[in-house]
């Protein structure tokens, strides 16, 4: 693809995991620079060059601990660009059996879900609020909507990351500030973090489907998005079963 | 999980995994006996792993590109699709590419792919420069022609049972335009279809649709098409707004299973009286898109499933020169007696080629569909005859039903193969239903 440099830039914060890849690979094709960020960020060098020799673009390579809280206003400072547009796909499903057993579990699963993508974001927005523009995209999670027994800490962390979005999306709304919050529940992708699950088809999306949906949901000024749009229907259905007859079910 | 090749049949219940990178696909391979696995576009169980099937799929990164050379290197998983997105729009375009493009490079490499310009430029294995392959002792080796030009040349063509191919490097060829100028002549009969061919050696590509149902006077009637990379300066208003073919004719999907009563001989005499006298018609010079040329059938998603839920297998055989027209005419007579022909049939002149297992040689490569029923398999016996008695060989990559004596009568090398895997301590680490059907 010939690509025009158009002189943008995106973040991908946790640009291990497939749906980060997939947004960078994205945003790629339209020309934007890369920055690929995540822990042993050196380990990236066969993605960075599979973005450079497909897309023509610069990509940069950058060390990041979500939950090494002190350092995230260095991480943002230190980067060569406040990017233009940043993607938190930071985060982590370990074992529901574990994490209901194990407090150290479940405290690691909040933060890492949650704690640390937030504390990112709190110094991305602030720094896109002094420069008056900006996009920040939050991977969330369906899982968030209702705790279910399968996942339920998993999907509290995603809840409190979800509500984070919403109100910091009302903050930059009502101070007009030019920064644009996204908030993308996938639905079920085809990551390592399903593998070996028995997931529908048809309720199933590549990681590039959810790159393109980021493309277009930042695009447009997109609020809330899935990424396969039969997912509105199942969770539309979902929000409204009654408590009574939900904690009941095994969904 | 049950699996299949592209061909449906057979189904085997596999344990699949996906490594997402080499220590993951190293760590499977320590585990047990392993084969890996494309994007699934072998017909029969080449890529059929009980024990452990490695779904290459991830592995799927562009490493490198020399713009001087057109060499690229990437993993295995990275399908020639890709390859051509990326890189037509900058000139390039593979050297040697099968009738469709969702390959992936270690699968077009471990059946030693051929294209439409075999007869010119050899297999797939021509525009490969070097092979990363995992070994049955987890070491990682570099084989080309110059280092270890031995199992360079078993691993082409060698269905994955040599090791697993984890990356590459390809010489692509360098295009001016997307656009293919094409020649197609109708061929009344297997003998002027033969000439045809024998008379565009010259062709940078040459295939042949041919009709299996036709029988008598019209036995081996067939649409011949030649092929040359058209340059800018011969494209016309409508193709020079868009030479390299960005805007892509959408791709449709097959919605179900078609029932079997959809594909008789009927329909499919009827379509091929049809297909041949539109070929006839629009016969002479044409410009055609590299999409529509190489790969009609891409543009069909999942169109296997046209044979209903039983699956199909495809035959292909390839046939050595001097009895190549002897061998056409008695197979066509054996498959148009049994009316169980297809309407997808390829007939190509093949060059020579010098390799360890791969599938061409000198000669005529006939390709055809079967839908599979009651009598499939009995006709199978009675091509795989006239192969065998003609001096021919069967396409590993098509293959479901060949057995272990049959592709031994038919190929000397098998048995080298065989103790070229014993020797190599291979046998035991890198198993397919295939590797276990034809006994390798």
């Amino acid at each position: 693809m010939t690509t025009p440099a158009i002189g943008k830039t995106i973040l991908i914060l946790g640009a291990r995991s497939e749906i980060g890849l997939a947004v960078a690979h994205a945003f790629a094709a339209r020309g934007y620079a890369i920055q690929l960020a995540a822990r042993n960020a050196a380990a990236l060098e066969a993605e960075k060059a599979d973005i450079e020799v497909r897309f023509r673009v610069p990509v940069t390579l950058h060390e990041v601990d979500a939950l090494d809280f002190a350092a995230h206003e260095a991480f943002v400072g230190g980067l060569p660009a406040l990017p233009d547009v940043a993607v938190c796909a930071i985060g982590t499903m370990g074992a529901q059996a574990d994490n209901e057993q194990s407090v150290e579990a479940t405290v690691m699963e909040l933060r890492s879900n949650f704690e640390g993508p937030a504390g990112l974001f709190t110094v991305l927005a602030n720094r896109m609020v002094a420069r008056g523009s900006g996009a920040l995209v939050g991977i969330s999670s369906v899982a968030g909507v209702r705790g279910r027994a399968a996942n339920y800490v998993y999907g509290s962390a995603k809840a409190g990351f979800t509500a984070f979005l919403s109100g910091l999306r009302n903050r930059l709304a009502k101070g007009k500030t030019g920064v644009h919050v996204v908030t993308v529940l996938p639905g079920f992708v085809n990551t390592r973090m399903t593998a070996g699950m028995d997931l529908p088809a048809k309720l199933t999306a590549e990681p590039a489907e959810v790159g393109a949906a980021v493309w277009k949901a930042v695009e447009r000024g997109r609020n809330v998005i899935y990424v396969r749009p039969i997912w509105q229907i199942v969770m539309l259905v979902i929000r409204h079963i009654p408590e009574t007859i939900f904690k009941k079910l095994s969904i | 999980m049950i699996l299949s090749g592209w061909g449906r049949y057979p189904r085997l219940e596999c344990a699949v995994s996906r490594p997402r990178d080499i220590a993951a696909a190293a760590a499977l391979c320590a585990a047990g006996p392993v084969i890996a696995r494309g994007n699934g576009r072998a017909y029969g169980d080449a890529a059929l792993g009980v024990p452990a099937t490695l779904d290459m799929r991830s592995l799927n990164r562009m490493l490198a590109f020399d713009d001087a050379a057109g060499v690229l290197v990437a993993e295995a998983g990275v399908t020639l699709a890709e390859v051509i997105d990326v890189f037509l729009p900058r000139g390039w375009f593979p050297a040697v590419t099968p009738g469709t493009r969702f390959v992936t490079l270690g699968g077009a490499i471990a059946a030693d792919v051929h294209g439409k310009n075999h007869h010119k430029d050899g297999a797939f294995s021509s525009c490969v420069e070097w092979i990363e392959l995992l070994g049955p002792d987890g070491a990682v080796r570099r084989v080309s022609l110059t280092e270890q030009p031995e199992l360079f040349g078993w691993t082409c063509g060698g269905m994955g049972l040599t090791g697993v191919i984890l990356r590459a490097a390809i010489r692509l060829r360098a295009v001016e335009t997307g656009w293919i100028r094409q020649r197609a002549t109708p061929a009344p009969g297997l003998k002027s279809a033969i000439e045809l061919f024998e008379a565009s050696a010259e062709a940078t590509y040459s295939v042949a649709w041919i009709d299996c149902m036709a029988g008598g006077g019209s036995l081996g009637r067939s649409i011949v098409m030649l092929g040359e990379h058209a340059t800018r300066a011969e494209l016309g208003a409508d193709q020079r707004a868009d030479p390299f073919v960005r805007k892509r004719k959408r791709a449709k999907t097959v919605p179900f299973d078609f029932p079997q009563i959809a594909l008789n001989s009927l329909s499919v005499r009827a379509f091929n009286q049809i297909y041949y006298g539109v070929g006839a018609w629009n016969a002479g010079e044409s410009l055609i898109d590299f999409a529509s040329y190489f790969y009609p059938l891409d543009a069909l998603l999942e169109w296997n499933r046209i044979y209903g839920r039983s699956g199909f297998t495809q035959f292909q055989c390839v046939l050595p020169l001097a009895a190549s027209f002897d061998g056409l005419t008695a197979l066509l007579r054996a498959i148009t007696k049994s009316g169980q022909g297809s309407f997808l049939a390829v007939l190509k002149r093949m060059g020579v080629q010098q390799s360890r297992f791969s599938f061409p040689m000198e000669g005529y490569t006939l390709a055809l569909d079967f839908p599979i029923r009651r009598g499939t398999a009995a006709l199978f016996g009675e091509l795989e005859r006239i192969v065998i008695d003609h001096g021919g060989r069967f396409y590993l990559a098509k293959d479901a039903f060949l057995s272990a004596q049959a592709l031994r009568a038919a190929d000397p090398r098998a048995a080298d193969f065989a103790t070229m895997r014993a020797d190599t301590g291979t046998a035991p680490r890198f198993i397919s239903a295939l590797s276990e059907r034809l006994q390798l």
